[in-house]
């Protein structure tokens, strides 16, 4: 499939060379590859020179708009729209509307978030081409895609062995 | 130097964990948990039909009446939500506070909370009497005006905090499962559980800038879940103490509710945990007797955390010199309902004590005998509350008695069957130790050469 781009991919065995092989690979200039693991790495995202998540600014406007929304709803339903008068409360009861707001920024923000996340790791995909079916239990992986600047295969290869990779394929992900 | 007993047992390798997890899972199930899941499901179809019959002829099957407005389905929804609540002070709560033990048990206390939600939902659904009409209880523009809901009734709050409590303990515990999700995929020798979990693995690969947001968002959702768990038994406790009864009209209601409810899950995350450990034996590993003796200890000081509650609300009822208020206490520990107030009592306050003893802790089979009767109890804790509150009020004349009926027996009954055959299928189903999250704590407890220290 088109959307998938071929490279070539390196596996290792253990997790400090993992660490060392991505690092290495971001100091040899490569600004297009992926790092493949089980298990969030400690100590992976300095690596690879990932940048924070911009997911909670997504968070951050969601649980706004969840309180807002539920400002609006309680306040419009229950002293706009139909005002009905309960125990001689107020229409505009706001103590009592704090729960709804409460509720409602919860799930606004929880349900963004995820949403984001979705996003951000193009989420959900149908049957995603894997490079090792050990990659998601004991086995990490880079890969590095063929149209990153400096790519060359057998450089990158015998850089891969020398990080200590037990194996090196020329793969598609 | 203090040093730290291990998180995981038995020196595992990452593929050893992949292995052991993944085992109840991909093998055939035991006889043990074939027998179990027949029974869960049998006490299952027999609540679908005890459900049936109140839906189909009406709620006077059950002993509500007047003046006890509220039995059997609010005390037991109070008790499947509580139930709910320690599965999210694990999984977020403890994440928040980094507590690495949390790692092991926090999947299948998630799942219990997810359960135990869904098996609390229904109860107030059913007891409106009419459950054909539940899409009132959401404001939706209708012809009747449009006639809105009341959002000045806690009522009507419960209805905002349980369904977001549902929505937001499902997702968390789902987006923690889709790695997981993935091994299995990967691992699947036939193409039926292929497809099946890489469906549910939403083509999940792991690479580090996935797990960089991945690890943001499960930050998020924990830090959201805190407040949230906090709110819905808080809101819960406003069902009772926004009213105007003696007995329940009282401010100390949402601390004492949730403290109630931290409580009341522990003590059925150790009665699962046991269980589990006896049918899975490969999880004892990951499932240690430390993390069981770290529950105990939460038990022992959320029951003597209700205990002080049980007692300041006595002593309130006396000092606030509110004479309808003091008759309400002296008439639930003396009156006719006396003998539940202390069978909450002795299963709340004093069985517990028995924790202080390391031995106690330790124990699976006195932990395990300790656990049901703290769930016997909380379940009494609101039994006490709502009916010893309401069979005797203010006027003499207005005074009665709960006419419990068979039918109240088979609904409480009945939704053991609903959340435990759910609980089982889940065992069978799902990894039920999360894989991703255990890895990075494997070495906690041993030095560099992965010898013990």
């Amino acid at each position: 499939m088109a959307k998938y781009t071929n490279g070539i991919a390196g596996i290792w065995e253990e997790e400090h060379l993992i660490l060392k092989a991505a690092r290495k690979t971001r100091e040899s200039g490569f600004t297009k590859f992926e790092v493949i693991s089980a298990y969030p790495v400690h100590g992976m995202e300095e690596a690879c020179g990932i940048k924070r998540s911009w997911i909670p600014y997504v968070t951050f406007v969601a649980g706004v708009v969840g309180l807002t929304a539920g400002l609006l709803l309680t306040w419009w339903t229950s002293a706009v729209n139909w005002a009905v008068n309960v125990g001689g409360k107020p229409f505009f009861s706001l103590p009592a509307f704090i729960p709804i707001m409460f509720e409602l920024t919860i799930l606004f923000a929880a349900l963004s978030s995820v949403g984001a996340l979705f996003y951000a790791c193009k989420i959900p995909r149908i049957d995603p081409p894997s490079i090792d079916p050990d990659l998601s239990s004991h086995k990490f992986a880079v890969f590095i895609p063929y149209n990153d600047t400096g790519y060359d295969e057998s450089r990158i290869e015998k850089m891969f062995k020398e990080l200590g990779a037990t194996e090196v394929k020329k793969t598609e992900y | 130097m203090m040093k730290r007993s291990p998180l995981v047992l038995g020196n595992k390798t990452l593929k050893d964990v992949t292995d052991d997890i993944c085992a109840p899972v991909e093998r055939f199930p035991s006889k043990g948990w074939v027998g179990l899941f027949l029974g869960a499901k049998t006490l299952l179809l027999f609540y679908i039909g005890i459900l049936a019959a109140v839906v189909g002829v009406g709620m006077g099957l059950l002993g509500v009446n007047a003046p006890v407005f509220w039995g059997t389905m609010i005390v037991t929804f109070v008790f499947w939500i509580g139930i709910g609540h320690a599965g999210t002070l694990i999984s977020a709560v403890l994440f928040l506070f980094r507590q690495k033990w949390r790692t092991s048990v926090a999947r299948t206390a998630e799942a219990m909370t997810v359960f135990a939600v869904m098996t609390a939902g229904l109860f107030p659904l059913l007891h409106t009497g009419r459950p054909w009409l539940d899409y009132w209880l959401f404001p939706y523009p209708n012809q009747r005006g449009p006639l809105w809901v009341n959002f000045r009734s806690p009522l009507l709050w419960d209805v905002f905090a349980v369904s977001t409590y549902a929505t937001v303990s499902m997702v968390f515990w789902y987006i923690g499962l889709v790695p997981d999700f993935a091994t299995i995929k990967d691992r699947a020798k036939n193409k039926l559980r292929r497809t099946v979990y890489g469906a549910l693995s939403l083509g999940w690969r792991g690479t580090a800038k996935n797990w960089s947001h991945y690890e943001m968002v499960y930050l998020i959702l924990a830090g959201l879940s805190t407040p949230l768990v906090l709110s819905v038994h808080t809101i819960v406790s406003f069902d009772f103490a926004v009213s105007n009864l003696p007995g329940w009209h009282t401010t100390i209601f949402p601390p004492y509710f949730v403290a109630g409810a931290i409580f009341s899950g522990f003590a059925m995350v150790v009665t699962l945990m046991t269980l589990v450990r006896i049918g899975f034996p490969e999880f004892k590993n990951y499932v240690t007797l430390d993390h069981m003796e770290v529950m105990n200890k939460i038990i022992m000081t959320t029951g003597m955390l209700v205990g002080y509650a049980y007692a300041s609300e006595f002593f309130i009822a006396w000092y606030s010199g509110n004479q309808y208020e003091r008759f309400v206490f002296v008439n639930r520990a003396f009156g006719p309902y006396g003998w539940s107030y202390w069978v909450m009592v002795s299963c709340n306050v004093l069985i517990p004590q028995l924790f202080w003893f390391k031995k106690m802790r330790r124990s699976i089979p006195v932990m395990f005998v300790v656990s049901i009767f703290v769930n016997i109890g909380m379940w009494f804790e609101r039994f006490v509350i709502t009916v010893t509150s309401l069979h005797r009020d203010f006027l003499p004349s207005n005074w009665g008695m709960y006419a419990w009926s068979w039918f109240d027996t088979g609904v409480l009954v009945g939704s053991f069957g609903m959340f435990l055959t759910l609980f089982l299928l889940y065992l069978r189903l799902f990894p039920a130790v999360s894989i991703a999250e255990v890895k990075p704590v494997l070495h906690v407890g041993y030095d560099e050469k992965g010898g013990h220290h």
